[in-house]
């Protein structure tokens, strides 16, 4: 996360003063961002420097949904299956893409393609059903949209 | 238009979302007229007389809680906007950070100087890609134009503003598990008191509000608290943005005035049920306020007031619309999974409690529920309420006990039957 600091330290000045602490979340995520997960080098490298316990970086990283100590796909594709998406065919759409890819929520495609996760409430109920392919959202999804949007994950 | 709008003035275009379009619309005048005019007590005493309430679910009032930070105490106070959004039927505060990102910037400023605030924070869910980069995009324009830093606008008020990303966590929805997480912990809500308006963020007093309930900041103070006044009712001034979904014709957010007839905004405004079905129920602001059957949807307004009677709440103004033939089992199962999953696992009766509700409804859903199921839900729900410290165990408790005080003869069928009394789906297929 070395070559990082630069980037952690223009964002550590728009905090006040003692605000070290705070920097954890916004830097785990430009890690996850540049490596793809948060590596063991990642938590020694955060530990020194923010100067907070290891525990705390620790605490983080096993709580939050979004952020994870192992690399996935190459594809991360998230379907939402709250109340509002189920009501919008989010169900089938997840039974599609479960005989597409022959995997389950959780798991990843044997040659490292796609890894698939289900979520929660994404905020997206007037156009669900919705799926977030790396960080992007894919609104008023149906069969036909979510082939086409496989076709494209090389 | 369900009722005048306060928020969704102008025509949502390409450019609308703008400092250039915002400054054409008068944008960041009413910040030079408080700075430049107006004592900071002047302003939280506009906001409280305006009777300006929470828009994120409590509907506390916003000038009450301003009201606590002693402006003399000689400590910094912070402000932040809870942009966390998570709450399942909900996504009208993503409209604002969308379409009118400045609108909340120059509220956030006018509150920062009312309540002398240095450093603002908008704390925004981290799923959210676009309004995110609409929301820092106007942050930068906003610095760039010199309304955020040192000397804005010439003179002695100073403040800077951070957008920090959330990861994934619904509870960090609720002010002080906002305030956790952002302090770079686990989201982890905390015991009032001391009110977070007197320890809060790195235990200095903070005013954590909702993102509508800050936008709706600079018009109040642009034109007077008599103006909001003449929106909405006596008892519940303003308008709420809704976000409606489920099997509605036209789902979206719409600004509705409080005040209006509920049934008149689902046919009229939302163009009525899909596939022409019938409505059985309407859960009014988010999945954790009580159902109404759609029979009593009919003779509801859109207000506290009397939503409140009918006894649920406008909560978040997340509204999701159910149509007759939707199983009611697999929807609480839906329901009961997400709070099974989101309980962060501080306070026992709801870490336990959360799965427990979750298995037995599983079990249920699954042909195996015994008589004694529905009772047991309704239990552990209320050993849940107020035994927990952030309110999301007793949340799922009123829905449960809302779903199963209305439609328990669809639990009974399924336990007798080892089946669904209608299809099954929560989609609405076709036409009955």
């Amino acid at each position: 996360m070395k070559h990082l600091v630069p980037e952690f330290d223009v964002l550590r000045r728009r905090f006040p003063a003692g605000f070290e602490s705070s920097l954890v979340l916004p830097c785990i995520r430009r890690i996850q961002e540049d490596r793809g997960y948060v590596a063991d080098s990642d938590i020694d490298g955060l530990v020194e420097y923010l100067g907070v316990p290891r525990i705390q970086i620790e605490e983080v990283l096993s709580y939050y949904t979004q952020f994870r100590r192992k690399p996935i796909g190459r594809w991360h594709v998230e379907t939402c299956r709250n109340v509002s998406c189920s009501m919008c065919s989010a169900e089938r759409l997840m039974a599609h893409l479960k005989g597409k890819l022959g995997i389950n929520p959780g798991e990843t495609t044997p040659d490292g393609r796609v890894t698939w996760s289900t979520a929660e409430c994404l905020g997206s109920c007037g156009t669900a059903p919705v799926m977030v392919v790396n960080n992007r959202y894919h609104e008023n999804m149906s069969i036909a949209k979510l082939d086409t949007l496989l076709g494209g994950l090389d | 238009m369900p009722g005048k709008p306060l928020l969704m003035t102008f025509p949502v275009t390409a450019t609308s979302h703008t400092l250039a379009d915002y400054r054409a619309r008068g944008g960041y005048g009413t910040l030079v007229k408080a700075i430049s005019s107006m004592q900071p007590a002047d302003i939280t005493k506009e906001v409280s007389t305006a009777g300006l309430l929470g828009h994120g679910g409590a509907a506390f009032s916003a000038g009450r809680k301003w009201g606590v930070v002693n402006l003399n105490d000689r400590q910094p106070h912070y402000l932040c906007a809870n942009a966390d959004e998570g709450e399942p039927g909900t996504f009208k505060d993503r409209w604002i950070l969308e379409n009118a990102p400045h609108l909340l910037l120059e509220s956030m400023l006018i509150a920062a100087y009312a309540l002398q605030v240095r450093h603002a924070f908008i704390y925004i869910r981290g799923e959210f890609d676009v309004p995110y980069q609409r929301l820092a995009a106007a942050i930068e324009e906003a610095y760039a134009a010199g309304y955020f830093g040192e000397r804005i606008l010439g003179t002695d008020f100073a403040c800077d503003i951070v957008a920090y990303r959330g990861a994934g966590s619904y509870v960090c929805g609720e002010a002080s598990g906002l305030l956790s997480s952002l302090e770079g912990k686990r989201g982890y809500p905390r015991n009032r008191p001391p009110r977070l308006t007197v320890q809060g963020l790195y235990k200095r007093p903070t005013v954590v509000n909702n993102v509508e309930t800050l936008a709706n900041v600079a018009g109040i103070i642009a034109n007077g608290a008599a103006w909001y006044k003449s929106f909405g009712t006596a008892k519940s001034p303003g308008t709420q943005l809704v976000s409606i979904s489920g099997h509605i014709a036209t789902p979206g957010v719409y600004e509705v005035e409080y005040g209006y007839p509920l049934a008149k905004f689902l046919y009229e405004d939302c163009g009525g049920m899909v596939h022409g079905r019938k409505l059985k129920a309407l859960i009014p602001g988010g999945i954790s306020t009580k159902v109404l059957t759609g029979a009593e949807v009919q003779s509801v307004t859109f207000d506290h007031q009397s939503l409140s009677a009918a006894g649920s709440s406008v909560g978040s103004g997340g509204m999701i619309v159910i149509a007759e033939g939707t199983c009611m089992v697999r929807l609480l199962q839906v329901m009961l999974r997400f709070y099974h999953h989101e309980s962060c696992g501080q306070c026992t009766p709801c870490r336990e409690g959360m799965g427990w509700m979750h298995r037995i409804i599983d079990r249920v859903v699954a042909g195996e529920g015994r008589a004694e199921d529905l009772d047991r839900l309704i239990d552990i729900s209320r050993w849940n309420d107020g035994n927990t410290i952030c309110g999301m165990g007793d949340a799922a408790g009123y829905a449960t006990i809302g779903i199963l005080a209305k439609f328990r003869d669809e639990f009974e069928y399924f336990i007798a039957n080892k089946r669904s009394r209608f299809d099954g789906n929560l989609e609405c297929l076709r036409s009955s």
